[in-house]
């Protein structure tokens, strides 16, 4: 059977390959937890890792998105309630704070740390009073006597509310962690990290949108 | 060997703990998953002993049932966690976190995967969750009772519907989505491993196609785990918050009343639960082809037949496992016009298998085939695959589906396809890589035992369940008294226990083997197989850095074997082109 | 490595493995042909349907079967290592294309032809004039409601359901409907008549199976699932549960009365009888 072989190549360099690019900001001497340093690896490595990291969060909700949409159509039982009107407010503070980590991220290219931390302050002002407003959405609820069981409707609100609220609290968590981190340390640059939360960030706003729409509409 | 230096070279940890019990390290990480599985797979094996002796021996004393004999809801909870722990904690475990972490950095010229430390989380992680599970046993109503599906609302009523559905089935589906997340986390960081950190030259079209293999059940895995994931929070919440996901009105369990549920449906999660779980199937097995591809290839000195073609089909295998889900649901209800689609696609999704088996004889045709213990379990790959992939074919038909859905016929189908035959594609990982893990050789006449009883045993365990399956019987049934149909069908029964016996007794050969070679094995030296790949390249075991700071580079692809002109009979991946004596 | 099995080691271990290969793949053609243990007979056109795709299935199968197991033993024996150079070959686009058109073909065509049968099962309603019964599926038994000489079903309700005191069904008594309503836990049906059955579940899913009708269907909380059957063979077949539903589940079986149409309207008017 006659077989085709291509030819061997002296050197090449398709590939995405690592080895050559990666910038030396790999630590010799460990961080400090007995010596255990980790390897450098390619700072596009961490762009990677997100858009698969929002993949994955993404067949999550997707998952409870097409739970939603079953669960309203085969239920004789869904019964709608008034959103409460404090989420339009919180909606606008989210796109706030998506507009507040842009500016931040403008000021660190510019090389003004100073209006990077003040806008980065305020992103994470606004995260979490975002959260304190979808919690206050949530004693409102309460106070109408609509909880977790009241009905489908409602367990679907707050879950999603919940659920999403968790992804933005980790959201706040990584804010603060570049807000704090020690940058000569590391192997992640600190541009690297200010991109990588703000994708997040914005991915997490948008899907907000989304489950806003889906609970006002499917209501 | 032509290296790279790389951005610099860093220092192995030092305290016991940071070396062994929390590394960041991938190789100790993969053993410690590997071990994780090895430890479940006795479990599980001797959890599907005391079933098939229960079913054989019903008056038999048996250990580990209060009581001395076992009732039917201990044989429903070890159906229920034999099944969740070889699923989870062993063919989703051990293929790939486990030896995809060990090799898959070294076969692509990486010093460590791409986030050490969420490695090592991933592995804590799967660590506690089957802590969680295993608890499940020792609670009040012990193990769930509702199989590894947990169909509702068997498996979200609670108590009421049978022992083992109160706390029991409530720790299983909290471990089930501990399982998700630290699935999750190991999918994200393989996929980033493979697409950033390949060394210089080595190109998608010269990855081994193990690699291959590990990169696209990441994909599955991302893609599969975080629907799993919602599921397992809507079935709790079903449980312990009282909503009704799942749960629909007007019930009544045992004459009482179910008042405060309504409206929910069954079939959700069972949609939910299978759009995860046949993606699973691929999961377990789609390591196993890649090992069984590179083995085979490896010991028939040979080029792997159709590379791309091999790669191709994977890919085909993992985008069509998301669209047969159906296929488990034909009599579940579902729409019968969704099963007529379903049903194509999964026939169409049969090709892409039988693609990789006709390639795999067209890897030995005209072979030197060498027959180490590694070679004759991926052999036994693909007779076993062969074996289970053409049941798939009689149960893929929704018509003949109305006859043979939950019988032992399934039963056999994948046992045979996504449990013995990943098994094997385990084993002869384990036979491949154990000297480049451990240094030292398995003993290859206790291996070669070990392999003739299993290959033999396996197929007397479940070539008869077919049989069972045709006469009607059945699964998860906890007697064979109950119904009278079965009165013939004990003689099989008993022959599938005998097997059982023996093949389960003999893995203790394998346990022996893996321990006693640990200290007395052959050296095996850097290359003991004269292969191609990256990983032989190196020491064995490797050093912390895997690469010593000099990464290879890469010059041609992964099966370089039998290479008309060449000077040996194979040519490593990160050989100069100089060395490698006149190339075609 | 290799060095250390011999020649002989070689084609002793490519023999052995050879072997069990082609003595399992006779076995199992032997074990499908002499059907030792195999499908009970069929009694209903419908069934005799269903094993003639099986059939067709099976000798697809058989073939490639046989082809796949022998042609893997003839590789390993001959192909076994005795020194000499390896036949170098990566691949042949030709054939590719050729056994994935084959395929294509015989798999997705096997599964056209046997959609023909599921189409009768489901896309079709059971024919005018079929006679109802409800199936209705507890931990552990079956219940068999038929509407009585009304033809209506009378109401039933969560709260009435008492096994015990016998109204598994929980039938409404204030419902003139469900006076006359025969609730059995055994199944009368008068053979060559259409049957139309109603499967629900009061409590988990359970299935509805009768072996030698061919037939299955989940019975699922919360729905009523119409399937229909016409049974030719008068005789006493067992009905199991093939969903597992609970400890109970291996138990959880009842029988299905395929008799003639005198001894059917008998045993109706001696389950009326009773209801007075």
């Amino acid at each position: 059977m006659p077989g085709t072989i291509t030819d061997d190549i002296e050197i090449i360099d398709a590939g995405r390959g690592g080895g050559t690019d990666v910038p030396s900001g790999g630590d010799d001497d460990g961080d400090g937890h007995g010596g255990g340093g980790l390897p450098a690896i390619p700072q596009r490595a961490y762009f990677t890792a997100i858009q698969l990291a929002l993949a994955g969060i993404v067949m999550f909700f997707m998952a409870l998105t097409s739970s939603f949409l079953v669960r309203k159509g085969l239920g004789d039982d869904w019964v709608s309630f008034t959103l409460p009107r404090i989420l339009w407010a919180n909606t606008l503070i989210l796109l706030a704070s998506s507009g507040a980590i842009q500016f931040a991220r403008a000021r660190l290219r510019s090389g003004d740390t100073q209006g990077f931390r003040r806008w980065w302050a305020i992103t994470t002002a606004l995260g979490a009073l975002f959260l304190v407003g979808q919690f206050a959405a949530w004693r409102q609820l309460a106070a109408q006597g609509v909880f977790l069981v009241t009905n489908p409707s409602s367990s679907f609100f707050y879950l999603l509310t919940a659920l999403h609220g968790l992804h933005l609290l980790g959201g706040i968590v990584a804010l603060l962690y570049v807000t704090y981190r020690p940058w000569q340390r590391s192997r992640i640059t600190q541009s690297t990290a200010a991109d990588l939360v703000s994708i997040y960030w914005h991915f997490m706003d948008g899907l907000w949108i989304f489950l806003f729409a889906l609970l006002y509409l499917g209501r | 060997m032509v290296t790279h230096e790389s951005g610099g070279h860093h220092h192995p940890p030092t305290g016991f703990i940071r070396k062994y019990i929390f590394s960041v390290d991938h190789k100790v990480i993969g053993i410690q998953y590997y071990f994780l599985a090895l430890f479940s797979v006795f479990l599980g094996m001797t959890l599907s002993l005391l079933m098939r002796i229960h079913l054989v021996w019903p008056a038999a004393k048996l250990p580990f049932t209060p009581g001395g004999v076992m009732t039917p809801e201990q044989y429903l909870a070890l159906v229920t966690m034999h099944g969740t722990i070889m699923v989870f904690m062993v063919l989703t475990t051990a293929p790939q976190s486990g030896f995809g972490n060990y090799i898959l950095p070294i076969q692509i010229g990486a010093e460590d995967m791409a986030f050490p430390v969420l490695n090592m989380l991933s592995f804590w992680v799967t660590f506690v969750s089957l802590m969680v599970m295993v608890t499940a046993f020792f609670v009040t109503g012990g193990a769930p009772i509702s199989g590894w599906t947990a169909y509702p609302t068997l498996s979200a009523l609670g108590q009421i519907t049978g022992p083992g559905q109160g706390a029991g089935q409530t720790l299983w589906v909290i471990g089930l989505g501990i399982f998700c997340v630290a699935s999750l986390l190991g999918a994200l960081n393989f996929i980033t491993t493979t697409i950033d950190l390949r060394a210089k030259g080595m190109t998608f079209g010269r990855l081994p196609l193990t690699v291959w293999a590990w990169l696209i059940t990441a994909v599955l895995a991302l893609l599969a785990f975080g629907v799993l994931l919602a599921a397992c929070i809507l079935l709790l919440l079903d449980r312990t918050a009282g909503t009704s996901f799942f749960i629909p009105g007007g019930l009544v369990v045992t004459d009482t009343p179910i008042t405060w549920h309504k409206g929910g449906s069954p079939l959700l999660w069972q949609h939910l639960f299978w759009f995860f779980g046949h993606p699973e199937v691929y999961i377990a097995i789609l390591p196993g082809m890649g090992v069984a591809s590179h083995v085979l290839s490896t010991f028939s000195r040979k080029p792997v037949f159709g590379y791309r073609a091999m790669v191709g089909a994977m890919c085909a295998i993992g985008f069509l496992g998301f669209c047969v889900w159906g296929h488990h649901m034909f009599i579940s209800g579902m729409s019968p016009y969704s099963a007529f689609a379903f049903s194509l696609m999964t026939m169409t999704i049969g090709v892409p298998s039988a693609i990789k088996t006709f390639n795999w004889l067209g890897t030995l045709w005209g072979a030197q085939i060498r027959f180490t213990t590694a070679m004759l379990f991926a052999l036994g790959f693909v007779s076993l695959f062969v074996t289970g992939g053409l049941s798939g074919l009689f149960l893929a038909q929704p018509s003949l589906d109305l006859y043979l859905h939950d019988t032992y016929f399934v039963v056999a189908h994948f046992h045979l396809i996504m449990g013995v035959a990943a098994i094997f594609g385990i084993f002869s990982a384990t036979y491949f890589w154990y000297p480049k893990m451990f240094g030292r050789m398995l003993n290859e006449s206790i291996g070669r035992l070990h392999f003739w009883i299993t290959f033999v045993g396996v197929y007397c365990i479940f070539m008869p369940m077919h049989f069972l399956g045709l006469a009607g019987h059945p699964r998860r049934y906890a007697d064979l008294t109950g119904v009278n149909f079965l009165a013939p069908l004990h003689a099989v029964h008993y022959f599938i226990t005998i097997s059982a016996m023996v093949v389960i007794t003999m893995q203790l050969l394998f346990l022996f083997n893996f321990f006693y070679s640990m200290k007395a094995g052959k050296i095996a030296g850097d290359n003991p197989y004269e292969a191609t790949t990256l990983e032989w390249a190196i020491p064995s075991p490797p050093p912390f850095d895997n690469f010593a700071g000099q990464v290879p580079v890469v010059y041609r692809g992964a099966y370089e074997f039998g290479v008309p002109g060449a000077h040996a009979d194979f040519i490593p991946q990160h050989l100069v082109p100089a060395k490698a004596g006149r190339s075609h | 490595m290799h060095r250390k099995i011999s020649e002989k080691g070689s084609a002793a271990i490519a023999f052995c493995l050879a072997l069990i290969i082609v003595a399992f793949t006779v076995i199992t053609v032997y074990m499908f042909a002499a059907k030792s243990w195999w499908f009970p007979p069929a009694i209903s056109a419908f069934g005799t349907q269903i094993d003639a795709q099986f059939h067709r299935t099976l000798v697809i199968t058989g073939i490639v079967f046989v082809l796949a197991q022998l042609g893997l033993a003839w590789v390993i024996f001959r192909y076994r290592d005795q020194g000499r150079k390896v036949e170098f070959f990566e691949g042949n686009s030709t054939l590719e294309f050729v056994w994935t058109v084959a395929t294509v073909v015989l798999f997705v065509g096997l599964g056209l032809y046997g959609e023909h049968a599921w189409a009768e099962a489901h896309f079709q309603g059971a024919a005018p004039g079929a006679l109802q019964v409800e199936i209705t599926g507890q931990q552990f038994a079956w219940n068999f409601r038929y509407a009585g000489p009304d033809g209506k079903w009378g109401q039933t309700k969560p709260e009435l359901v008492s096994a015990s005191s016998g109204n598994p069904l929980g039938l409404d008594p204030r419902d003139p409907a469900a006076k006359d309503d025969i609730v059995s836990p055994t199944m009368y049906v008068p053979e060559g008549r259409e049957v139309e059955v109603l499967i629900r579940t009061q409590d988990v899913t359970h299935s509805f199976y009768v072996r030698e009708l061919r037939l299955k269907q989940d019975a699922v909380p919360g729905m009523v699932i119409h399937m229909h059957f016409n049974a030719t063979v008068p005789g006493e077949y067992e009905i199991a549960c093939a969903e597992l539903c609970g400890l109970g589940h291996y138990r959880m079986r009842s029988f299905l009365y395929v008799v003639s149409q005198a001894d059917y309207d008998k045993w109706i008017r001696d389950q009326e009888a009773a209801l007075q």
